[in-house]
């Protein structure tokens, strides 16, 4: 069989092509980015046998790819941890309404926060949809996965979320690859009634949904990513979920004596963990995340028998993402390694010489910080210019989540605060702004928001972004009045002009809009030069 | 057989590039690979490293343990010493000379020099010059490339393939610049030595 050096998430993606994929949704977002993007550069959407698009935002990515299943097809929505708050209310609904084609929803968590602004672990919205998840535990399960979870949507009538860490989203390995199963065909659902989520009929859909646990529980107890192996050293069993069964391997090595399960299937796998508990005399838990699976070990009261160590307890650190040195820790192993060198200065991610971002921030700073008034803030959203919160800029002064720029910015300015700007990427704009301009619109709200549009999706790496050379009519629709919707230039030889724009608009009560136009540097050099080795 | 090599630099060096070139080496030979990489906003010119492991037996952990890194090679020299705590006590590091300053408190390059000095094995590279000599500045990544193969423990021949296999989109002459790159690299460790 074919080897080849795929990342965790290249591997889901071929292994969702393989498993007979027709639609593929998403949003990027760091550390999910890469499986669309390996499925848009298949030959499989090449050739229009499967189709596979950036999506406004994860919400209609999911629900597109629930309509997808509602034709009979093995379709898969993807977004990271933070994305799964967007796409929350279809991920919850769906599980209720059930599906038809295979629906698999994978959703990358980012422990540490690599790239992200929390490192919420998206198993707790397991509790909440009671949907079944796969947590590869590597890259060649990551392979096997989407068949697996497409089979077993199609078996219960229900989404699967497949849960992803950063590492092993970005980590590469050598994964056996199979052949490709042929995709449905179109097909109406056998029961469509249950897609009307009108009260009467979701009680009927929701008791289903409870009536279906008990085989889930089964179905992660018998999964080919669940293990139990025996262990004849009883004064502690191992419990591992995903990636962290890895590490422990890596640590304890192949003939560990201590009984260890592997938990790769969500709910979690009780008569196994009843197995453990009935016989160890402590428990050490292992997960990339939240202490998920350790908190419900422990119960409430906290049980004393089996004692269970893990995040919780101090034997593990209480946040960021686990590590062969964090896992050799709890056993007691101390580390031999050099003191660190103090010659190195941190080097933070920072603004490419040249972003057009550098002169939209230039310009609101003697907007707003330099001068006799400093009384206005700047309020961002998520995107690169977030990086000019950093010196030398310290321009903008918020980042919460996507689209929160202009809605905080409008509230700020309800409470009395002006100049109150909202300073949005194209794309985090076509996200998660323009409801929020509408607001401002319907309010007459003192606000002024600046676009910067470099035409991409740019800190994910420069996907297409939804509305580019359409943001001002975007903006016109939604009743913004066309005078003072300003398209400007960010170019250091235009900072006057530029800074004398942004004072009028502030200078206009109501919401007005400044679109700040110039292409991503990034983009532009890769589309200039295909050449280089890097 | 099994080796745990850092690769250290910074956002744009085409560090993912030389990751690449090594992961697709070890993996023409059979071998296990893992290989951690950065992607996402630390790419954006800052700190960026890879974890990079082969071995003939199944090897589990992607990140490399404290303390067992075999080489750290390093694209930057600052960044080399960003990870001595990983590097095992027989650990070699070898590192472009040429500091990349898009920070304003670079430290001291002849502290950062002396530094790479106290590490019993080490090789500092003048990798910019060589590129340029073999005829691009951006195959700096395959002069290191070429100055750490000493320390890969793979064949030559198939690390050669390896950047013919992964630099196939390009045209023929880039390609024959990063040769020359390597292999101007890999003289100049030898000579270091």
């Amino acid at each position: 069989m074919p080897t080849r050096l795929l990342l965790g998430n290249e591997s889901l993606a071929q292994g969702a092509i393989d498993a007979g994929l027709s639609g593929a949704y998403a949003y990027p977002g760091t550390p999910s980015t890469e499986i669309t993007a390996y499925v848009l550069r298949s030959p499989q959407v090449a050739a229009g046998e499967v189709r596979c698009a950036w999506t406004a935002n994860e919400k209609t990515a999911l629900e597109a790819a629930l309509g997808m299943s509602y034709g009979g097809k093995r379709a898969m929505a993807s977004m990271k941890h933070v994305g799964l708050n967007v796409a929350a209310d279809p991920f919850i609904n769906s599980a209720i309404s059930g599906t038809h084609g295979g629906l698999i929803i994978n959703v990358a968590d980012d422990p540490s926060m690599h790239s992200s602004q929390n490192e919420q672990d998206s198993r707790v919205y397991l509790d909440l949809s009671m949907m079944p998840c796969i947590e590869p535990a590597d890259q060649q399960e990551a392979y096997q996965v989407p068949g697996v979870a497409f089979a077993l949507s199609e078996r219960y009538r229900i989404p699967v979320m497949i849960r992803l860490t950063t590492r092993l989203c970005h980590s590469r390995a050598t994964v056996t690859t199979g052949e490709g199963q042929p995709r449905n065909e179109f097909s109406y659902p056998d029961n469509p009634k249950r897609f009307i989520l009108l009260p009467a009929l979701a009680r009927k859909s929701y008791a289903r949904l409870l009536d279906r646990q008990a085989d889930f529980v089964h179905e992660s107890e018998t999964s080919l990513f669940t293990r139990y192996f025996e262990g004849t050293d009883l004064s502690t069993g191992i419990m591992a979920c995903g990636t962290a069964y890895h590490y422990v391997r890596e640590i304890v090595g192949e003939d560990c004596p201590h009984p260890i399960l592997k938990i790769g299937q969500y709910p979690l796998p009780i008569g196994l963990i009843e197995r453990m508990t009935s016989q160890c005399n402590r428990i050490l838990v292992f997960e990339d995340g939240y202490p998920y699976l350790e908190n419900k070990l422990r119960g409430l009261p906290v049980r004393q028998t089996p004692a269970i160590h893990g995040r919780l307890t101090g034997h593990l650190p209480r946040t960021g993402e686990l590590s062969p040195d964090a896992v050799a820790g709890a056993f007691g192993t101390e580390p031999i390694r050099n003191e660190p060198s103090t010659v190195p200065a941190p080097r933070p991610p920072a603004l490419c010489p040249g972003c057009p971002h550098i002169d939209t921030c230039k310009a609101l700073n003697t907007v707003l910080k330099a001068g006799e008034d400093a009384s206005g803030r700047l309020f961002s959203d998520i995107g690169c210019y977030t990086l000019s919160a950093l010196p030398p800029y310290e321009s903008v002064d918020t980042c919460i989540e996507m689209g929160a720029s202009i809605t905080m910015a409008k509230g700020a300015s309800q409470a009395g605060l002006h100049p109150a700007v909202a300073l949005i990427g194209d794309s985090t704009f076509t996200h998660s702004g323009m409801t929020g301009l509408l607001d401002c619109v319907n309010e007459n709200a003192n606000v002024t928001v600046v676009i910067v549009d470099n035409l991409t999706i740019a800190m994910t790496g420069g996907q297409t972004s939804s509305a580019t050379n359409r943001l001002a009519d975007i903006c016109a629709g939604l009743g913004v009045d066309p005078d003072h919707i300003r398209i400007i230039t960010p170019l250091p030889n235009k900072h006057e002009e530029n800074v004398n724009v942004l004072r009028q608009e502030i200078a206009h009560t109501g919401p007005s809009v400044v679109i700040a136009v110039r292409e991503c540097i990034q983009t532009a050099r890769r589309s200039r030069s295909k050449g280089g080795s890097s | 057989m099994k080796r745990n090599l850092i690769l250290a630099g910074v956002g744009g060096q085409g560090l993912l590039a030389l990751a690449a070139v090594i992961g697709e080496a070890a993996r023409s030979l059979d071998l296990h690979v893992l290989q951690a990489e950065v992607h996402g906003m630390a790419q954006r010119g800052g700190v960026v490293q890879s974890h990079l492991r082969y071995s003939n037996q199944p090897i589990h952990s992607a990140l490399i343990k404290d303390g067992t890194a075999h080489l750290i090679l390093s694209l930057e020299p600052m960044e080399a010493l960003r990870y001595v705590p990983q590097l095992a006590a027989d650990g070699a590091i070898v590192a472009n000379s040429v500091p990349f300053k898009n920070i304003p408190n670079y430290p001291d390059e002849h502290a950062v020099e002396t530094e790479i000095r106290h590490v019993p094995v080490h090789r500092l590279i003048d990798a910019v010059e060589l590129a340029k000599a073999a005829g691009a500045v951006q195959a700096t990544n395959m002069v290191m490339l070429g100055a750490g193969a000493p320390f890969l423990e793979l064949p030559m021949q198939i690390l050669q393939a390896a950047i013919r296999s992964v630099f196939s989109s390009k045209s023929e002459a880039m390609i024959e610049t990063n040769l020359r790159a390597f292999q101007s690299g890999f003289s100049a460790s030898q000579a270091a030595e």
